[in-house]
């Protein structure tokens, strides 16, 4: 289980983060939904250990491993994966070099290039092309293949719908579905209420840093107006 | 008198190259603008010198330039610049400063007198290209930078290594992210630079000579070469390399009293339009 205690986290003077809860199980989608400036992207940093935010107090932990203080690459490879907002793809790489990037040819266990390719075939028809060179949803499908082959067992989702069309995001929901089946745990941070309750089992509301609602996914869907009060959405 | 001015124009590119391709590489990938770049070119030539000179062969003055600057560029980054990494004004600050102690350095060991890396028998006198004769160890110097061109042009775009370099210029977050130890590449790659330095300091060695100062004419050079580039780019690198060459050889025949003009006038009016070189791209 990928658990977050009380977690604190500024960037300089400004508080963002002011004591976040919550938990994530293997094989569960978590939804965390919350307006802009809410602290949704620096949850998902500190969890990630980039260097900003600074974290102040509290921790993340991966079962009884404390992530909180390690360096990004060692929580990549203790099982955390980042799909990071706006993708953030290598523009300079191919399709084909953000798969091999960490691991070399021939090296690789559970996920492969060619697992990749099989789960996105659009993927495996660009190979060649570079990162800059893709649309809106093969970006995103690569920015996930890259993920994936960290072979995680926690994979942070940061707005994976924003910026696509209705049926790209469609097509994630169906991924993001697959993956939690193959036992996946997905934090998915999100801004479009509709798209995370399409797939969320849980879902938590982030306000200027903490959270202040937290239910099940089926409960939400039963009571709507509960959620739609803290987003400010109707 | 044409084919001879070309001729030192590509051969001062060529040399330019081989140093500020180090200079790319660094600056492109670790955001460090290495102000003792120029430093480590002079230490590397120093070396070179030494070693030559003992024994009496001029691939083992090379090989030890590469090593021994390689050394200091890794002694640079874990000693001094791993406590200041992000603050990209402190890293210029330690970089100048670690410039003027390796020069009072230099000019304790080796005094203020110049002297030229002895070159091997068969580099020496001349050779007839484009109908003049020409230095042969320049020629060899041109081919040197050829193939220091090639191999980093190989290692960055065809290896694993130098994907990650790319990716680390790109967004060297994500590439932590991805679980890389980004700090193993930057090391890697901080080391590959300064050993191009050396590399320089042992070419241009011979080719100018070396005398305290020689450090810092190098270096302006070298950032005018990446700045016209754009920062990380081989490729830009190369181009610049040629251009400055070429502008600074004709410039010192054409307009003498212009020559520093003609070479940093058009990097003026380039980066007017193109901010971030000819190939360079936004942070």
């Amino acid at each position: 289980m990928l658990s977050v205690e009380g977690l604190e986290a500024r960037y300089g003077g400004a508080r963002v983060l002011n004591g976040v809860t919550l938990d994530l199980r293997r094989g569960e989608v978590h939804a965390v939904l919350g307006r802009n400036g809410m602290g949704k992207t620096t949850l998902v940093r500190a969890v990630m250990g980039l260097s900003s935010p600074l974290v102040t107090a509290g921790e993340a932990r991966l079962g009884d491993a404390r992530l909180t203080g390690l360096p990004p690459h060692r929580v990549a490879r203790l099982g955390v994966a980042l799909v990071p907002q706006g993708r953030r793809l290598f523009p300079s790489l191919s399709v084909t070099e953000h798969l091999t990037l960490l691991k070399p040819a021939g090296a690789r266990t559970g996920w492969t290039m060619e697992r990749v390719f099989a789960a996105f075939p659009r993927l495996a028809e660009r190979r060649k092309h570079r990162g800059g060179q893709l649309s809106g949803g093969e970006r995103q499908m690569l920015a996930v293949g890259r993920a994936l082959m960290a072979d995680p067992t926690f994979l942070l989702m940061d707005e994976p719908s924003e910026g696509l069309a209705p049926v790209m995001v469609r097509a994630l929901e169906t991924v993001v579905a697959q993956l939690r089946a193959e036992g996946l745990g997905i934090l998915l941070v999100e801004q479009n209420l509709y798209s995370a309750l399409a797939v969320a089992d849980r879902v938590s509301v982030l306000e200027t840093g903490r959270v202040v609602h937290a239910a099940s996914a089926a409960a939400v869907a039963s009571d709507p107006g509960a959620l739609t009060r803290f987003l400010g959405v109707h | 008198m044409l084919g001879f001015q070309l001729l030192n124009g590509f051969t001062f590119a060529a040399l330019l190259f081989v140093v500020a391709s180090g200079f790319t590489l660094i600056f492109g990938l670790l955001r460090i603008v290495n102000l003792s770049h120029g430093a480590l070119y002079l230490l590397g030539g120093y070396v070179a010198l030494a070693v030559s000179g003992w024994t009496g062969q001029f691939a083992a003055g090379v090989l030890a330039a590469m090593a021994a600057v390689a050394l200091a560029g890794l002694a640079l980054d874990q000693g001094l610049l791993r406590f200041v990494r992000g603050y990209e004004l402190r890293q210029v600050l330690l970089t100048v400063g670690v410039a003027f102690v390796l020069n009072d350095l230099a000019l304790v060991v080796w005094g203020g007198d110049t002297f030229t890396v002895p070159t091997p028998e068969a580099l020496t006198g001349a050779t007839e290209v484009l109908g003049v004769f020409y230095p042969t160890f320049r020629l060899f110097v041109l081919a040197a930078g050829a193939l220091v061109f090639m191999l980093l042009s190989l290692l960055i775009h065809r290896t694993r290594l130098g994907a990650l370099i790319r990716a680390g210029v790109d967004d060297a977050e994500m590439v932590a992210a991805t679980g890389i130890d980004i700090r193993r590449v930057f090391l890697g790659t901080f080391m590959l630079g300064s050993a191009l330095a050396g590399l320089g300091g042992a070419l241009g060695g011979a080719f100018l000579s070396l005398y305290p100062g020689a450090d810092a004419e190098i270096l302006v050079f070298s950032l005018a070469v990446v700045i016209i580039g754009g920062r990380g780019s081989l490729l830009g690198a190369a181009l610049g390399a040629l251009l400055i060459g070429l502008l600074n050889t004709f410039g010192q025949v054409w307009f003498p009293e212009l020559a520093y003009f003609v070479v940093f006038g058009p990097m003026a009016l380039l980066l007017a339009f193109r901010p971030f070189g000819l190939f360079g791209r936004p942070a």
